[in-house]
């Protein structure tokens, strides 16, 4: 039947229901953080991004991203409206699994990555604004990341950096475009008050995503083989070691551990495992979260109110910086013992990798920041991007979508 | 000693309390008790849709702000309420004013005009 694994074909499909519901976990996490008011509209940003890049990446999205390459930047069009994506595999990419399920399961992917932008701009963006900004972003830069990174013949895949799971592709690339899209819609009034109105809704969000994210990373082996085996191990350990250190970091810092630290340092481990989750192994993966949970635990607490910008939901905080450090430290702790395509690290002697990653890394901050910048300013001026302050006080809720989330008197 | 006691219940819609608070804070007023309610008066509901079924909703959301006031005279913050929250159409809201007969401080017995003021450490 065409060389089709059904075990793999099953299980890259299973993946692919586990990254979707990552999107309406991700909405929960978020929306659980933010004031009562702007809880509808918080959820709205993952679902908007459901809706949006489930048509975008079936008409342009998949092509562009892995279509076949046009100069190591971007794909052509053969794949537009998935033309020629059909049950037969695709062999560049996965020869046992059919094409339209590697175009699913990518599909996610492009889904989640947007979405996680959302949590830097929450409770002050205009809806159409947030809207126009994602149709343009997963167009004009997740597919082409994803290309470079992914794509056969992609600069970055050939120039031999690693990403097995979309370290750079969707952490470093929406969390850097959070941290320009936060300084350029400023920050919300009076944020001081602010404290999140369902931690309960947060949590169980914080566990979709856990839960998710197994398909996310060992999903992204496109098979059951020892590297999905291995990158299952290492996403739950990374997470539990990064909880462990966050909670360590809090109680250090505050004397109380807390539940939204928790929830917050296993999110931010399983983002810096991401890149490496099939390069490195079990007991480097828990180095990777125990350095990723104080990290990211730093950047949250300090770095955040010492520079001032408003990264509401710490999309930046926790997914660029947690995807840089996960990025560094696969070019640290790769191992060829665990996937003989990847490569050597660091401590296996190979000094060239953590060079290789870092041009990676940078290329990615670089090209989603100059863009995303350019998308924003581009919005800015024809539309705004911002509420006016009496809405912003109402509550996006009411003011945008007209719309009460916990209802009435009874 | 005459010390009047004063109770002001002021009732808005929740787009302007943060401006209210603010200017409360402004002129002295520290304490305050907040709560969210659901309210009606003049305005007879507006619309919202579930589903594309309007649905005519009678009671709105409004916030509550009580405060108790000595030293502060009423006038001011009365006029102060009226200011910020002052648009000219239904639905800017309503302030009460009552007259209290005690105000006690559960930790230190304190009574009176005193149970309201802070002494700075």
């Amino acid at each position: 039947m065409n060389g089709i694994n059904t075990g793999d074909t099953a299980f890259v499909l299973f993946a692919t229901a586990l990254v979707m519901l990552m999107t309406p976990g991700l909405a929960l996490f978020y929306a659980g953080m933010v004031r009562r008011k702007n809880v509808l509209s918080t959820t709205m940003h993952s679902y908007v991004a459901v809706v949006i890049v489930s048509l975008q990446w079936i008409l342009i999205g998949y092509t562009l991203a892995f279509g076949k390459d046009i100069s190591g930047l971007i794909g052509n069009f053969q794949f537009a409206g998935l033309n020629g994506v059909g049950f037969a595999p695709n062999p560049d990419y996965a020869a046992t699994i059919p094409h339209q399920a590697f175009m699913l399961f990518q599909m996610m992917f492009a889904i989640i990555t947007p979405a996680l932008i959302s949590g830097a701009i929450a409770e002050r963006m205009k809806f159409m604004a947030f809207v126009v900004f994602l149709v343009l972003w997963t167009t004009l830069v997740y597919d082409p990341l994803a290309h470079w990174v992914w794509g056969v013949h992609g600069w970055i895949r050939d120039f031999g950096a690693l990403d097995f799971a979309g370290g750079d592709v969707v952490h470093i690339s929406s969390g850097v475009s959070a941290l320009v899209a936060a300084i350029m819609l400023g920050g919300r009034k009076r944020k001081k008050a602010v404290t999140p109105h369902h931690i309960p809704m947060t949590m169980l969000g914080a566990g979709i995503l856990w839960f998710g994210w197994f398909g996310f990373n060992a999903g992204s082996a496109l098979g059951i083989n020892s590297l999905a085996l291995n990158a299952f191990v290492t996403t739950n350990t990374s997470a539990a070691a990064s909880a462990i250190a966050w909670a360590v970091c809090e109680y250090i810092h505050r004397k109380k551990v807390t539940s939204l630290g928790v929830a917050s340092g296993a999110v931010a481990g399983l983002v810096a495992i991401t890149p490496g989750a099939g390069f490195v192994s079990p007991l480097a993966s828990i180095l990777i979260g125990l350095i990723g949970g104080a990290i990211c635990f730093s950047s949250v607490t300090f770095l955040k109110s010492k520079i001032g910008y408003d990264d509401a939901l710490d999309a930046f905080g926790c997914h660029g910086i947690g995807g840089i450090w996960g990025g560094i430290a696969t070019g640290i702790f790769a191992w060829k013992g665990i996937n003989a395509a990847g490569d050597n690290g660091l401590i296996h002697g190979n000094i060239a990798l953590v060079g290789k990653q870092l041009v990676g890394i940078g290329a990615t901050i670089v090209y989603a920041a100059v863009v995303t910048f350019l998308i924003l300013l581009v919005i800015k001026k024809v539309i705004g991007l911002r509420v006016s302050d009496e809405e912003e006080q109402a509550g996006l809720d009411v003011s945008s979508h007209g719309e009460d989330a916990y209802g009435g008197l009874n | 000693m005459s010390e009047k006691l004063t109770k002001i219940d002021i009732i808005t819609s929740p787009s302007k309390f943060d401006d209210l608070k603010d200017a409360l804070n402004e002129i002295g007023v520290a304490g305050m008790t907040v709560s969210n309610v659901l309210g009606c008066g003049m305005q007879k509901g507006h619309k919202e849709y579930y589903r594309g079924n309007t649905v005519e909703m009678n009671l709105l959301q409004k916030v509550k702000v009580e405060i108790v006031v000595s030293d502060i005279p009423v006038k001011e913050v009365v006029e102060v309420a009226k200011k910020v929250l002052h648009t000219g159409n239904i639905g800017d809201g309503k302030i009460f004013v009552y007259e209290v007969q005690n105000v006690i401080r559960v930790s230190t017995g304190d009574e009176g005009k005193a149970a309201l003021q802070y002494r700075d450490k």
